[in-house]
């Protein structure tokens, strides 16, 4: 019973606040200066019978409420408007940058996850030692760095410098590779905005991995399993490890956000031609359109992975779903 | 005596006149204020961060003693272009033969600005939310805590980039937009901190002695929370300098004014990484690691102390 309540009030939860998002992009879209027909008006130098059409398509002569239903159900249904950058409809420019994003944001969050947790298990485990101690400040100084800036030092350092790695892009113009040599091209570019951005998430992911860790080691459970004669390596791995996992599993559903933050501003060092580099494009024009629609993309992303994280955790962890 | 106005002077000879109650309740607040800084002395984390940014806000009140702010303009600069560093120029000059040193030096005035008033914002905002939400009950705190859970899981880049780009670039919107997307944090905290306070005896004395809502706020609820806002304020700098660095760097920021985001965004475009101009790139860089690891050193040092869920450990 209280299992079924639980998944309902998440899902319910999850889709209330994508209503929010929709209520705030329609009402940030009205409050535009001009209204969004003469701005299309002015990017396209339409001719005035146009522009009459134009108002028509959006609604903007009906009452509000019927607007926001009319905005509900284009956006539900992908029409998200003309970018004024690329004069294309909104969509169809997001959808040819999704890929590389998922990419470049699946590869750093695995990468950085998996590296996190190791560091936070051994600096958990070996307390105090000079590994720890160490990791624990590198941790706080990779938190305190812009993730572009550490992006723009790699870039001066091994790519223009040594010339290890291209500096940009996600293929080499002009080559025209297939099939391994095209993979390994696209891995050639990926390789720096990768690392930047696992750096800059390490740090988070080994400072939530050591303390949930120390947290359980205090627990009587383990002092039995380790009272029953299991070897020390057992007993972290078998009781402490699995149950630590629990906050941290949640945690890079959670920061799915900040890695998107992230991905904005080092896509844009390395011209890497994701949604990060297509949001960092659009502000600078401003692409109002475009901006919202990735607005609204990212937002809903989220709350789908919180979603996802909050169904895997009371999942995980059956005393979540009974309260 | 109770309205706290200054007793008249006491007779000679006659017995001293008791001190008000709000004379009792500063002395006993400074008293507090003291043993904090005492235990904050023997933190090494803690005061190390503090050195730092005392360090980094004298730079700022005085950058104009320190580096000629003529130095700023491009018309007025004297160096080569893209110069190593020399006696001159201890930092390198950058592609328009303006002193790096200069920029920093002038930068840390945007970038701590915007850091101090983007968090004064978000911890009004939070506050005055936080405390509404966990006093109040009921509706207002369910309408509230949806309100701050949709700030919290809404990724904060795209809504401050959204907004930014919507206002148009300056140091108000950069401050207002920094602000109100930095404050469920310190709502939630509050909330919580309140809604413990709001249960402890001498709260409900005094709401039986006929204390009205803003009463109990002000006198009781306000005094106690208030340790707790204070150290989550030297996170949110350190989050709100991050902040500022990124928009600025997006080209978010004031174009007229420098900081330390706009030098390396200027320092990006103009492809200093390609011409391995490190000079140019390290120190605004280096200002920003500096300047947030010692808000955050300060923050943690603060919460070790101050808040009572972390002290017993």
């Amino acid at each position: 019973m209280g299992t079924r309540r639980y998944l309902l009030g998440k899902v319910a939860q999850a889709t209330l606040t994508v209503l929010f998002v929709l209520i705030f992009n329609f009402f940030l879209f009205r409050v535009i200066p001009g209204d969004p027909a003469q701005i299309l008006a002015r990017a396209k130098h339409l001719p005035k019978e146009a522009v009459v059409q134009l108002e028509r398509d959006f609604g903007l002569h009906e009452p509000i409420p019927k607007q926001f239903a009319l905005y509900v159900e284009d956006t539900v249904t992908g029409n998200l408007g003309i970018s004024y950058k690329f004069r294309r409809p909104v969509a169809g420019v997001i959808a040819e940058r999704i890929w590389p994003t998922v990419l470049l944001v699946g590869i750093s969050t695995l990468a950085a996850t998996a590296i996190g947790l190791l560091i936070g298990i051994y600096g958990a485990w070996r307390r105090g030692s000079k590994l720890d101690l160490g990791s624990l400040g590198t941790s706080l100084v990779f938190y305190a760095m812009p993730e572009f800036w550490l992006g723009i030092l790699l870039l001066m350092g091994f790519a223009a410098g040594l010339g290890w790695f291209p500096t940009g892009g996600i293929v080499t113009p002009g080559a025209g590779y297939t099939g391994v040599a095209a993979a390994t091209d696209v891995l050639n570019h990926l390789f720096l905005p990768a690392v930047t951005l696992t750096l800059a998430l390490i740090g988070e992911y080994a400072l939530i991995m050591r303390s949930s860790l120390l947290d359980v080691m205090g627990e009587d459970y383990l002092v039995t399993a380790r009272a029953k004669g299991l070897r020390e390596a057992l007993v972290l791995r078998r009781h402490a490890v699995r149950n630590a996992l629990l906050p941290t599993v949640t945690l890079v559903a959670l920061n799915l956000g900040f890695v998107v933050s992230g991905a904005i501003t080092v896509e844009l060092v390395f011209s890497w031609p994701g949604l990060g580099l297509l949001t960092a494009e659009a502000a600078d024009v401003p692409d109002f359109p475009l901006l919202q629609g990735l607005f609204l993309l990212f937002s809903v992303t989220v709350i789908l992975a919180n979603l996802v994280a909050d169904l895997i955790y009371g999942y995980l962890d059956p005393r979540v779903r009974a309260a | 005596m109770s309205d706290g106005t200054i007793a008249p002077p006491a007779e000679p000879g006659a017995p001293p006149a008791p001190p008000s109650p709000r004379a009792i309740a500063w002395s006993r607040r400074r008293r507090s204020a003291a043993r904090v800084w005492r235990t904050f002395r023997k933190n090494r984390m803690g005061m190390t961060g503090l050195v730092i940014l005392v360090f980094f806000v004298l730079v700022a009140l005085f950058a104009p003693l320190l580096a000629d702010p003529a130095g700023l303009r491009a018309t007025e600069a004297t160096g080569g272009v893209l110069e190593g560093p020399s006696l001159e120029y201890p930092l390198g000059t950058d592609i328009l033969g303006r002193s790096v040193l200069t920029l920093t030096i002038h930068g840390s005035r945007i970038s701590l600005l915007v850091g101090f008033a983007a968090t004064l914002l978000s911890m009004l905002i939070g506050s005055v939310l936080g405390i509404a939400a966990g006093f109040y009950g009921r509706w207002r705190d369910a309408v509230l805590m949806r309100l701050t859970d949709w700030f919290l899981v809404i990724p904060f880049l795209p809504l401050a980039i959204v907004l930014a780009s919507l206002i148009g670039p300056s140091l108000p919107t950069i401050i207002f937009v920094i602000g109100v997307t930095s404050w469920p944090g310190t709502a939630r905290l509050v909330r919580a901190q309140t809604l413990s306070v709001k249960e402890r005896p001498y709260v409900e004395r005094a709401r039986a002695l006929g204390a009205g809502g803003w009463h109990l706020v002000t006198r009781h609820i306000l005094p106690n929370v208030f340790p707790i806002i204070f150290a989550n304020t030297t996170l949110t700098v350190a989050i709100a300098i991050l902040s500022e660095t990124t928009l600025s760097f997006l080209g978010l920021g004031d174009p007229l004014r420098v900081s330390w985001g706009s030098i390396l965004e200027f320092a990006f475009s103009a492809g200093a990484s390609t011409a391995g101009a490190w000079w140019w790139l390290l120190p605004p860089g280096l200002a920003i690691v500096l300047v947030v690891l010692a808000f955050t050193m300060v923050g943690y040092a603060l919460d070790e102390i101050l808040n009572p869920r972390l002290r017993s450990r």
